[in-house]
């Protein structure tokens, strides 16, 4: 079964340190976390903190929206991929995503969304497991995998 | 902005806002004076020694509100975002440097400044907007009026984009309350000192900021590697992991159970070092009553902010990120309140109204003392009857001290000055130092929380170095001895991280050093940094801030206890009967300013001390100063 990056809201405590390494590793080295492939969106009154990233859908939405075939399935890992070169940045992609976690980059006028750091999400490393929960909010992991510790 | 060489961890811009004239204007940060003062305590500390002259009143248009970041706030590093405001505070008439964490600080640098410096004053209440490189004062009469809370509520709606930050007062900000906040994120606060009170004599309702702008790092693979190696074990696997495993689980709040057994907790306005119902208000209560989740401030994952709600009782639905050790403490052992609902109740109105919880809580017990002793009467209260352990005397007082309606416009002023004007002996029990409120530590069990009381230069401070566990383990209990040699090293270990500008909580709790530090600037920066170039910023930057108070009439006799401390025996506890006296202050104060390179009768910084420390600039202008009594005498 493949790996996925996924995501417990209940737990993130909104430190937003995936924000910052994945702008890191997207954009050579430079910190800027509005540019980050995933965010973090806060209600903070509330006490929530949800990061949104790309779930890597099998049937994609941003793929079926965009007009100029610039999103494709990366042979690899098995994920959408955008194609800067062939990008026109018109945002069907943006508005076409249901998790609102296609980005778009307004320097670059491109899309821009996870990449899965190429089979390893930086992210996830810096994403802490805090010893009185237990378990982190960010896992790159199998289905199984995921359900096996969320079960304990 | 600047066609300059790429810079890296710095944004490379000033922005200079006058309110008076209403011009906004974008200056070079210079190379050179970054090296030298880093950023945020250092660089505000240069700029107010410079620009703020002798005697300027803290609300007056020349006063400046100086606002910094340092390279490292915004990057990847432990704690690495905060931002601090120096001004002169309008508490004590002295330096005033307070700090908040959360995302405002990243957000500065992100729209492209190190640092904001605001001056003069707007005829009629504005805010800023900060939106990269514009930068616009717009009218803010709207929003006066409404607390904190509603304010960032309404900004971020009227902005239309719910990732602006903004750094806001309340009510209390705009009615020149002695320790007003300035609020960001909601739950995050400059506390102490009074900024809010020197933006709401600006009519400076609040600053809003949205950032686009990169951050360029010199080495980010090495800062990666570094995080991820030597620095993640401090935090996973070093000798201080029992330390760090607690404070991640119970925050602050956690303190009050080392406060209780050392016989430090404030308890019924510093009469007793112990409260008989610590454990219904401390860490494992809090967590167990009322906490929610863990909750972070910008690139921290020591998580020590507690999500908190209230799920029974009179305050039912009461929720924020909080409290912290200080208010549970100030506003629960000191007031006699057992209850940490009412201290989270307690907590929201301060926060919303826009004070400071130390001296609210501080300033509450003074005024239940008088009541109890008759210097204060259920007249002069309007009616309310001030006990220990009422809570309802206390959400009551908070609106008036905040509003400054009857007794509360007094209060409104902070102990020094209410004890100054009720007389009749209050002034016995003002439990301040400068002016400023005592925080949650029992000086007359802790001789080192007593130098540092006394020698901070904003007044009765906690937050310049924490010789709790230390003291009680390796010295000699109640007395002056190595007090001196502990406080200036704690101090001196703080400064690089409050220049920086980072939090030093995660690099206490997890013994990150001076030299882990020095590696993160170097790889940030691409300076090399060391630890001796790291060493001496602290000296420059200690004396360069005594030169500002000296400058202002500062002496040895303002580093000075409350008069509690120094004359009445502590009740209860381990240190039950004692005090601090003169002479164990004196001494501790002689050595600590031998080791300073300031002389002994006035306490300045000497001009070879000066000098050594590339401030000769300084030494000038102090030169004829020296020597001249007590401000207050």
């Amino acid at each position: 079964m493949d790996k996925r990056l996924l995501v417990d809201r209940k737990i993130c405590t909104g430190c937003r340190l995936c924000e910052i390494i994945c702008s890191m590793a997207h954009e050579k080295g430079k910190i800027n976390t509005r540019k980050a492939r995933i965010q973090v969106v806060s209600d903070i009154l509330q006490g929530v903190d949800s990061p949104i990233v790309c779930k890597q859908c099998v049937r994609p939405p941003c793929m079926e929206a965009c007009p100029v075939r610039a999103i494709e399935i990366d042979q690899r890992l098995k994920i959408p991929r955008v194609i800067n070169e062939k990008c026109i940045g018109c945002m069907a992609c943006v508005e076409a995503c249901p998790f609102s976690a296609m980005f778009f980059d307004r320097e670059k006028g491109v899309a821009i969304k996870c990449d899965l750091c190429d089979g390893d999400p930086q992210c996830v490393k810096f994403c802490r497991a805090y010893p009185h929960i237990g378990r982190s909010a960010l896992c790159y992991c199998t289905l199984e995998e995921w359900v096996a510790q969320r079960s304990h | 902005m600047f066609v300059t060489d790429l810079v890296y961890g710095y944004m490379g811009t000033i922005l200079r806002i006058n309110l008076t004239t209403r011009t906004v204007k974008k200056k070079q940060l210079d190379n050179a004076v970054s090296r030298k003062y880093l950023g945020g305590r250092g660089l505000g500390a240069k700029i107010l020694f410079d620009e703020v002259g002798p005697r300027t009143e803290a609300f007056s248009p020349d006063n400046e509100l100086v606002l910094c970041t340092g390279p490292v706030t915004g990057c990847l590093a432990p704690g690495a975002n905060r931002f601090v405001i120096i001004t002169k505070s309008p508490q004590t008439g002295f330096f005033l440097d307070t700090y908040a964490g959360g995302n405002f600080g990243p957000e500065l640098k992100f729209a492209g400044y190190d640092a904001l410096i605001v001056s003069g004053r707007a005829e009629a209440p504005v805010y800023v907007y900060i939106n990269d490189n514009d930068v616009s004062i717009r009218d803010a009469s709207h929003l006066w009026g409404k607390d904190c809370w509603e304010t960032e509520d309404l900004l971020k709606k009227e902005l239309g984009d719910r990732r602006v930050r903004v750094a806001v007062i309340g009510p209390a900000g705009e009615k020149l309350v002695k320790y007003a906040i300035v609020s960001t994120d909601y739950f995050h606060q400059c506390g102490r000192g009074g900024a809010g009170a020197v933006m709401g004599a600006k009519n400076l309702k609040g600053i809003a900021v949205l950032g686009t702008k990169a951050i360029n790092i010199f080495n980010p693979d090495e800062l990666v590697a570094f995080m991820s190696t030597e620095i993640e074990r401090k935090f996973t696997s070093g000798p201080a992991i029992e330390t760090v495993k607690s404070r991640m689980k119970y925050g602050t709040p956690l303190t009050m159970n080392f406060t209780q057994e050392v016989g430090i907790l404030p308890t019924r306005n510093f009469t007793a070092g112990q409260f008989e119902k610590s454990d219904h208000i401390d860490g494992h209560a809090m967590r167990e009553k009322i906490v929610v989740s863990d909750k972070s401030c910008y690139s921290c994952s020591v998580a020590c902010l507690k999500y908190s709600l209230v799920k029974s009782g009179r305050f039912t639905g009461g929720r924020m990120v909080g409290p912290e050790y200080e208010t549970n403490a100030m506003l629960g052992s000191n007031l006699g309140i057992d209850d940490i609902s009412a201290i989270l109740e307690a907590n929201v109105m301060c926060d919303r109204l826009g004070i400071d919880t130390i001296s609210a809580g501080n300033v509450i017990g003074f005024a239940i003392e008088c009541y109890q002793k008759g210097i204060l009467t259920k007249e002069e209260t309007g009616g309310l009857e001030l006990s220990f352990g009422n809570v309802d005397s206390v959400v009551q007082l908070i609106p008036k001290i905040a509003n400054r309606e009857g007794v509360g416009a007094v209060l409104a002023d902070g102990v020094a000055a209410a004890a100054r004007k009720f007389g009749k002996g209050a002034e016995r029990f003002a439990m301040s130092v400068k002016g400023m409120e005592y925080p949650a530590y029992e000086p007359r069990g802790s001789p080192a929380f007593a130098l540092l009381y006394a020698i901070t230069d904003r007044g009765a401070c906690h937050r310049r170095g924490w010789p709790t566990i230390v003291e009680s383990r390796s010295l000699k209990p109640f007395t002056a001895e190595g007090r001196a040699t502990l406080v200036k090293k704690l101090y001196d270990d703080r400064i690089p991280l409050h220049c920086g500008l980072v939090c030093d909580f995660p690099y206490m709790i997890a013994g990150i050093g001076t030299d882990y530090f020095a590696r993160i600037l170097s790889a940030i920066t691409g300076w090399d940094i060391g630890v001796g170039e790291l060493q001496l910023l602290s000296e420059r930057v200690a004396s360069l801030v005594r030169a500002f108070n000296i400058r202002e009439g500062a002496s040895r006799a303002d580093d000075i206890l409350a008069l509690r401390s120094m004359e009445e025996p502590l009740v209860g506890g381990p240190y039950k009967g004692r005090f601090v006296t003169s002479d164990m202050l004196n001494q501790m104060l002689d050595e600590y300013y031998d080791l300073r390179g300031w002389d002994r009768t006035t306490g300045t910084p000497t001009k070879e001390t000066l000098n050594k420390l590339g401030l000769e600039y300084v030494a000038n202008q102090l030169s004829g100063q020296s020597g001249r009594g007590s401000r207050r005498a």
